[in-house]
């Protein structure tokens, strides 16, 4: 049961590195402008690029040979796990990605355990109150934060929390304290939606009648909420969740990108700016697996706690 | 949970905002590439890792580096530059005249400055180098001093001649190397010079320039270079920070294609020149204190011309030469001759934010005597591009002419021939003369004089506005400067406050 569904992932897998290779490599053949004039600025940045050292880069990279011949060369590196080497900083592709995933990660880990102490608790709370002062304040305080972009979002909290209180640093990386803001930036904003999806679903759980039921038994609320309430809307918050990744990705490339954080938007957006294709590859790929991977581990989360589906 | 907040808000605020004490942090829009001079040397060299055989001060007049003096043959064909004894690498080697010869052959067989030079050999000769030319090249000095030129210990370089550490002789030395983000650097206790005062540093690159000025506000970063126009202003009024502006060898200017049937005869290009209200655009715009009225700012005293007739606002006057020179308004406003409307698309890129805003106003300023001009924002490359190709109208762009500390290279490169960012389809042969010769070291200020009045009567380029470089500065520390070169930031001369 469980190896079909992982056969099932591992072959999804293949199929979605497949499709993001060449899909990114058609994209970056179809971008406007020269490669080799466009990788020249992204090397030695715009007071130096000129036709030399763009007849330097296309000799140096071989741009001159047809394209199909460069993708069947990066297949053939991936075959044996290697993504080839940027076109801009001349190193490893991989080591590139590690330091900058490995920040995005940092990043996105503590927004979401940030936004799972903000949004779902207030939402349950709002939620076994349906109607009441909470829950109309809770929905106007969710749809005012969702209604502000994140780059807005990220300036307030630098303003209010750094300059203001000078509590944390305002931007920057390298130490633990650094990752505060721009973690609460997307933490506030993933935290305005999933305090409504707890509140819906645990308004709903409330008002069915096995609630009452365990109620009339003479369950206390504490009691009511651990047996009978977290477990059904789990469910759907670790879908939710999952749907909130994409979000995350989303906004994860502009909160690096003003709170000069390292991380693997930021990389991808230059990348594409400096048409350095290995890496442009490299990072989708990465980005494609692991949209696979927490599928997959969703699927699994949401079939062991599903109370109605033991045995599905 | 009432216990709980007031403990944890008091942790908070028991963290001082100037929490990095002993670290001195610089915050620059700069990322660092990789370990190579070629691509982030500006970088290495701000942050005094790595030198050059070559110093400039802030006039611009060339100083000692790692070379304590050099000498030209009779014939200019062979150079001798001697060499500091007694300086060490960073990992323990001694400098000697063969890593000095290795490091400016990889730099020489990169696209920058130096291979751009006519040079035929660099050696080791002794414990000195020499460098020897094909033909007399008076700037050769200055073009050392580039940070593209920075030497690195023999051991810094890979198979290929890329360098793959950043093992310099500075005052600093590398700790740790975030790319392409962040570096840390503590002083280099056997430096030959005077010894760096503060102990370690760091350096983040931030690419908003609204980051940069929250940076210097919070008093997170001590020295935060390039401000946007805004920002300036703000932080001038509040007392946390000092701002530093100064003028530098950098132009806003348009690269016009000579070559355009519309643009062809100069007098069109003066037409385009008349059209623009520089005052108007530096203050409102870019919150400079004026505009440009010739290629060099007052600040690079051998190129500006004191007694050179400025360029001027005079829409009523542009009009009256298009007509001369046949055009003539269509119904829409926009001139047309022979069929042809005066449609232009000016090219320009974001890397500087002030640029998109002032091509923004510019395009207005040409509507205004009719010429009809489309925005084309786009990768800096697309410039040299169209330049090649043969494509490019109109280009909006701010060119450094401080690659070296004497703009001959650079004025050599973009105008004695077609330059990528200089002249296009323009070449003017007495101008050309009279550069070559200054590259070869004849002549003076009355050629450079004369040299520039061409340009300005000619203008294959109309400059607009001559950029102005800011930084914040925190009260914290005392020493900092901008180098008008952007070569220095004083960082080993820079002490705590009140030290």
């Amino acid at each position: 049961m469980i190896w079909r569904a992982l056969g099932y992932r591992l072959a999804q897998a293949l199929v979605v590195a497949l499709l993001v290779g060449v899909l990114s490599f058609l994209m970056m053949q179809a971008l406007p402008g020269d490669m080799a004039f466009r990788i020249a600025a992204g090397r030695y940045g715009y007071d130096m690029v000129d036709a030399a050292a763009a007849a330097a880069v296309r000799a140096e990279l071989g741009l001159d040979r047809p394209a199909w011949q460069g993708f069947l060369i990066w297949l053939g590196d991936l075959a044996r796990l290697d993504l080839g080497v940027s076109v801009i900083s001349g190193r490893p592709v991989w080591a590139e990605i590690r330091h900058q995933l490995g920040a995005s990660l940092h990043l996105a880990g503590v927004a979401v355990i940030l936004s799972a102490l903000i949004g779902p608790p207030l939402g349950i709370w709002a939620g076994l109150r349906a109607g009441g002062w909470l829950d109309r304040g809770l929905l106007v305080v969710s749809a005012a934060l969702r209604a502000v972009p994140q780059f807005l979002m990220g300036l307030i909290l630098i303003v209010l929390v750094s300059i203001q209180l000078g509590w944390l640093p305002a931007a920057g990386h390298g130490q633990a304290r650094h990752v505060a803001l721009p973690a609460l930036t997307l933490a506030l904003g993933m935290a305005a939606v999933s305090a409504r999806v707890a509140r819906d679903a645990m308004a709903e759980v409330a008002a069915r009648p096995f609630y009452a039921f365990g109620r009339w038994k003479g369950l206390t609320e504490g009691q009511m909420l651990r047996r009978h309430g977290l477990r059904n809307i789990g469910v759907a918050m670790v879908t939710f969740l999952s749907l909130q990744f994409v979000m995350l990705v989303e906004g994860v490339v502009v909160v690096e990108s003003i709170f000069g954080w390292p991380g693997i938007g930021h990389a991808l957006v230059h990348a594409i700016f400096g048409r350095d294709v290995p890496m442009v590859q490299g990072t989708a790929l990465l980005l494609g697996l692991g949209f696979v991977v927490l599928n997959a581990l969703t699927d699994l989360l949401a079939r062991l706690i599903d109370p109605r589906g033991i045995s599905a | 949970m009432r216990l709980i907040l007031p403990l944890a808000l008091a942790a908070l605020t028991a963290a001082p905002a100037l929490a990095t004490e002993g670290v001195l942090d610089v915050v620059a829009p700069f990322e660092i590439k990789g370990a190579d001079p070629s691509t982030s040397g500006n970088v290495f060299i701000k942050m005094e890792l790595a030198e050059t055989l070559v110093n400039a001060d802030a006039d611009g007049r060339l100083v000692p580096g790692l070379a304590t003096d050099w000498q030209v043959s009779r014939d200019g064909l062979s150079w001798l530059f001697r060499l500091r004894q007694g300086v060490l690498f960073h990992d323990g080697t001694p400098l000697t005249a063969e890593a000095v010869a290795g490091a400016l052959t990889h730099a020489r067989a990169k696209p920058g400055l130096l291979d751009t030079a006519p040079i035929t050999a660099i050696a080791a000769e002794g414990a000195d180098l020499r460098i020897t030319l094909s033909e007399p090249f008076a700037p050769l000095p200055a073009f050392l001093s580039e940070y593209r030129a920075l030497i690195y210990a023999p051991a810094a370089y890979d198979a290929a001649g890329t360098a793959t550490q950043v093992i310099g002789t500075g005052p600093y030395r590398l700790t740790a190397l975030q790319e392409p983000l962040r570096l840390e650097a503590a002083r280099f206790d056997d430096y030959w010079g005077e010894a760096a005062r503060i102990d370690r540093v760091t350096y983040q690159a931030v690419g908003r320039a609204e980051t940069r000025a929250l940076l210097a506000e919070s008093g997170d970063a001590d020295y935060v270079f390039n401000l946007d126009p805004a920002s300036v202003r703000r932080l001038s009024d509040g007392k946390a920070v000092e701002v530093l502006s100064v003028p530098v060898p950098r132009s806003l200017l348009i690269k016009v294609n000579a070559g355009h049937p519309a643009l062809s005869d100069p007098r069109a290009r003066r037409a385009l020149s008349l059209a623009i209200d520089r005052q108007g655009l530096a203050q409102a715009i870019l919150r400079y204190p004026s505009g440009a009225d010739q290629l060099f700012p007052p600040s690079v005293p051998d190129w500006h011309v004191a007694g050179l007739e400025p360029l001027a606002h005079d829409p009523q006057a542009a009009r009256a030469i298009l007509a001369d020179l046949g055009w003539t308004p269509g119904p829409d406003g926009i001139l047309t001759r022979d069929g042809e409307r005066f449609s232009l698309v000016l090219t320009t890129y974001p890397d500087r934010p002030e640029l998109p805003l002032s091509a923004a106003v510019i395009q207005q300023m040409m509507a205004g005597i009719g010429v009809e001009v489309a925005i084309n924002s786009t990768n800096s490359s697309e410039i040299p591009a169209g330049h090649m190709d043969g494509s490019l109208d109109l280009a909006l762009l701010a060119r450094n002419f401080a690659l070296v500390p004497d703009p001959i290279g650079t004025i050599l490169t973009d105008y004695a021939q077609d330059g990528d960012w200089g002249a296009m389809g323009w070449g003017n042969d007495a101008f050309a003369a009279l550069i070559r010769d200054l590259a070869a070291g004849q002549g003076g200020q009355p050629q450079r004089d004369a040299a520039m009045a061409i340009l300005q009567a000619e203008l294959p380029v109309i400059p607009v506005a001559w950029y102005q470089q800011t930084a914040a500065v925190s009260q914290g520390v005392t020493g900092a400067v901008i180098d008008p070169f952007e070569r220095t930031i004083g960082l080993s001369r820079m002490e705590w406050a009140g030290q």
